[in-house]
């Protein structure tokens, strides 16, 4: 499983190449992109910090039950740090399989875990002012697993 | 205090450091933590890294809370943080050794 935290554009063919396998019936790509507006609001780019060390032992404790629960194959999965601009991508995920159902299953249950418990924060920077992001998938205390509590 | 001195003395009575790393007491003199801020949090301190002095009995929530007297900008952040230790999430009632690294964390929100 290749996970990686990384200031550096994200390349799709790598992700896919590292999770190819002769038993895999499907491979499954998901970009998360950066994108032009939020809430009605003109973004004009993202800054994204993350605790790097950490992020990517959570990314491959995430990426090993997802393998698991979904029977993936191979998984790769890279979040990118620093400025991205609208259409960068922010994270890439690759999912090899061997049919196709699991494989969109375990993309999409990857991109949500990821976005609850992942240490990586996005600023939005507008024209005329920015504003760290508290996702509302995220885990604060208040919906915290019991074991956080 | 008890249970401080019986962590110690167990923990001299078998040295070994990978014992050490997992009682998350760390004898070696060392009665500092690192602490760790990011995102919201690091520019509402203008903060991103302190080492602060351990107390014996030290948990996560008790350095938390000396840490907010001494930042009161911390306090709006505190209702909605996660804690980290050594890289792993923890509760604000673990216990925390010297040598070891604090991560306060704001709601994430990588992704897209």
């Amino acid at each position: 499983m290749l996970i990686r935290v990384t200031a550096d554009e994200l390349d799709a063919a790598e992700a896919v190449a590292s999770v190819a396998n002769p038993g895999a019936g499907a491979i499954n790509v998901f970009h998360g992109v950066v994108r032009n507006t939020n809430k009605g609001r003109g973004v004009s780019h993202l800054v994204y910090e993350a605790y790097g060390a950490m992020a990517e032992k959570e990314m491959r404790t995430i990426a090993e039950e997802a393998r698991d629960r979904f029977a993936l194959i191979d998984c790769a999965v890279f979040h990118r740090t620093g400025r991205l601009e609208i259409g960068e991508t922010s994270l890439l995920i690759a999912v090899s399989c061997a049919h196709r159902v699991a494989s969109f299953e375990g993309c999409h249950w990857l991109v949500d875990q990821i976005k609850k418990r992942v240490p990586v924060w996005k600023k939005e920077v507008w024209d005329d002012g920015e504003e760290w992001i508290e996702g509302p998938e995220a885990l604060g205390m208040q919906q915290a697993p019991a074991s956080l509590r | 205090m008890a249970n401080h001195i019986r962590s110690l003395r167990s923990a001299e009575s078998d040295f070994h450091p990978k014992r050490f790393r997992r009682a998350r007491i760390v004898y070696n003199g060392d009665m500092t933590v690192t602490i760790l801020f990011f995102a919201s949090v690091a520019e509402a301190l203008g903060l991103r890294k302190l080492v602060v002095p351990v107390q014996p009995n030290d948990t996560v929530g008790t350095v938390r809370d000396r840490l907010t007297a001494d930042y009161p900008a911390l306090a709006r952040f505190v209702p909605n943080l996660l804690y980290a230790l050594d890289e792993e999430y923890v509760r604000p009632s673990s216990p925390i050794g010297g040598g070891a690294t604090l991560a306060l964390i704001p709601p994430v929100s990588g992704g897209c």
